[in-house]
């Protein structure tokens, strides 16, 4: 109960400076010209695609590359969006008004996560509206379609998850941000060099996991590695939090 | 049974020890002032008291419940103002105090009527559509304490709550205070020592940690009379004239012909008849009264000097 309140008025919040506007508007100008560009090449290369036996489809040549680059924008986008979390409350002072409210840590970050992960599922929501609007002209492959959304939406979940992490680790929001880029940055791409795919480091991989099913293959060791993933940082934050009170 | 009972506090910044051996308790009705100088520990106790902060050891009950056991619990029987207003700037006064309202599990129904009476109370009414950002430092001030009371809490804990206030401003929440102590326990800092003169019941001072004074304002008020006089007359008399007055200790001459008499605490009955006698034309005999801010003088800057000071809650005024 308190968990949605808390993460109500993160939400409505975040519409209250022109910083989620702003990303939205942004974010989805690109995307655009982006899917914008996917279809033209798509025209350009249709007629040879008809002569070949296993063509790849609509989904492969349009969606999944307006995923992909969707994923790396936000990789950039969501620290911004989530280095407020509790940083910039805990420099306005603000956080003493959840501390001495009869409300625990994990609720007060539980809260401000679901708060951020609506917005991140606003975004998906409104991405989600291009590819669908091509099964106005075409059958499109939804399962697939489906399948990149649920990728996108897992590594918003672990952006934000992470993010979240960094901005209880400070109290200024810029060291808060460029803190959880690099960790994002870092962990997008671990698996580079590693060719001989299978050894450990490359298994923490964001990239590695997102990859397949941003393809249309779901894989549930990948899905364990996103909610392991999300819970290790909420779980840390949590800690985070209470150790504050004990040391500050 | 106290409102709030605090037992052995103690809290340490690494090695530091910011709060040493703190207890004192807070009844209905009482406003305790809590003085001391910056860096005394102050903030420190109330972040304690208000569960921002984990005690490294002792322990809080509120309402007599744990606050370390059941915070939850204990909690809801607090509001707490810290030196800066929790408020978010870009929420509306009315938004901001529902949602202080619904942290405080107050239930749906009653909310708008918890958030009205607040506003009322600190004189927001007609504030409740404009920004927090947007008001002026007092009215953020006040937001701050309507805050703390919304959810009608037993114990209101104020740090520091007039600061930055014009003076109609200071005197408008010198009431309010008045007014929610009568039936709440009210825990107030403040550096202004007239302020704790006139609002508070009892008031203790902290330095360097440790409680070094705690009294009743009315026990307070009975050791005021110091036998200091101020005196002035119409045909003065020499110093050592009144050097040799067998009550006097010692004789000091002010601004526009006054003296200070320090006597041996002789009521000014004596002095008047003696000033008669000798036909000096008494014109002036002011008893100095020792003043909050005496004892605190001295007990904040003896306790430098001399840092093995004895018991933790000394309650000393001689």
């Amino acid at each position: 109960m308190m968990i949605l309140t808390i993460a109500l008025r993160e939400f409505r919040s975040m519409f209250l400076s022109p910083l989620a506007w702003t990303v939205l508007a942004v974010t989805q100008l690109i995307l655009a010209w982006v899917f914008f560009s996917q279809i033209d090449a798509f025209f350009a290369i249709q007629s040879q695609l008809t002569t070949l036996p296993n063509a790849p489809g609509v989904v492969d040549l349009i969606v999944a590359p307006l995923l992909q680059v969707a994923s790396i924008i936000l990789l950039m986008v969501s620290p911004l969006l989530t280095m407020r979390l509790l940083s910039e409350e805990r420099r306005n002072g603000t956080l003493s008004l959840l501390l001495s409210a009869p409300v625990n840590n994990t609720e007060i970050v539980l809260g401000k996560y679901l708060g951020m992960l609506l917005f991140m599922l606003l975004f998906v929501t409104l991405l989600s509206l291009m590819p669908l609007s091509l099964s106005v002209g075409t059958s499109l492959d939804l399962g697939k379609t489906f399948s990149g959304l649920l990728a996108l939406l897992l590594l918003l979940a672990a952006f934000t998850a992470a993010g979240l992490f960094m901005s209880s680790l400070t109290a200024s929001p810029v060291i808060a941000a460029i803190s959880s880029f690099g960790l994002l940055l870092l962990l997008w791409i671990i698996d580079r060099g590693g060719e001989q795919a299978d050894n450990i480091i490359s298994y923490f991989s964001l990239l590695k996991h997102s990859a397949p099913m941003l393809r249309g293959i779901i894989d549930t060791a990948d899905l364990a590695y996103f909610v392991l993933f999300i819970i290790t940082f909420v779980v840390l934050t949590i800690r985070q939090m209470d150790s504050q009170r004990l040391q500050n | 049974m106290s409102l709030v009972s605090v037992n052995q506090l103690v809290r340490y910044y690494g090695s530091h020890c910011a709060v040493d051996r703190v207890s004192f308790e807070l009844n209905t009705g009482d406003i305790l002032g809590f003085l001391g100088p910056n860096g005394a520990g102050k903030s420190t106790t109330m972040q304690m008291l208000c569960g921002n902060l984990a005690p490294s050891a002792g322990e809080i009950r509120i309402n007599n419940i744990d606050l370390l056991d059941k915070p939850r619990a204990a909690k809801l029987a607090l509001g707490y103002l810290p030196e800066q207003p929790p408020a978010y700037k870009e929420l509306s006064v009315d938004e901001y105090l529902r949602y202080a309202a619904q942290l405080h599990h107050i239930k749906r129904p009653e909310i708008g009527q918890a958030v009205a009476l607040a506003k009322q109370r600190c004189g927001l009414s007609q504030s409740g559509r404009r920004l927090i950002g947007n008001l002026s430092k007092g009215y953020q001030q006040r937001v701050g304490i309507a805050q703390a009371i919304v959810h009608s809490p037993e114990v209101i804990v104020l740090d520091e709550p007039t600061v930055g206030l014009d003076p109609i401003q200071i005197r408008e929440i010198r009431d309010l205070i008045t007014e929610l102590g009568e039936s709440h326990g009210i825990i107030l800092s403040t550096h202004i020592l007239p302020e704790v003169q006139a609002l508070c019941n009892r008031v203790q001072i902290i330095n360097q940690g440790r409680l070094v004074f705690a009294a009743e304002m009315s026990e307070l008020l009975q050791k005021q009379e110091t036998g200091i006089f101020e005196v002035a007359f119409a045909r003065a008399p020499t110093l050592d004239t009144l050097n040799q007055l067998p009550y006097v200790n010692r004789v000091s001459s002010s601004d526009y012909g006054r003296f200070i008499l320090h006597t041996q605490n002789v009521s000014g009955e004596r002095i008047s008849q003696d000033a008669v006698e000798n036909n000096w034309g008494l014109l002036r005999l002011i008893p100095t009264q020792r003043t909050l801010e005496q004892v605190f003088v001295e007990l904040t800057l003896t306790d430098n000097t001399n840092t093995d000071g004895a018991d933790t809650t000394t309650a000393s005024a001689a």
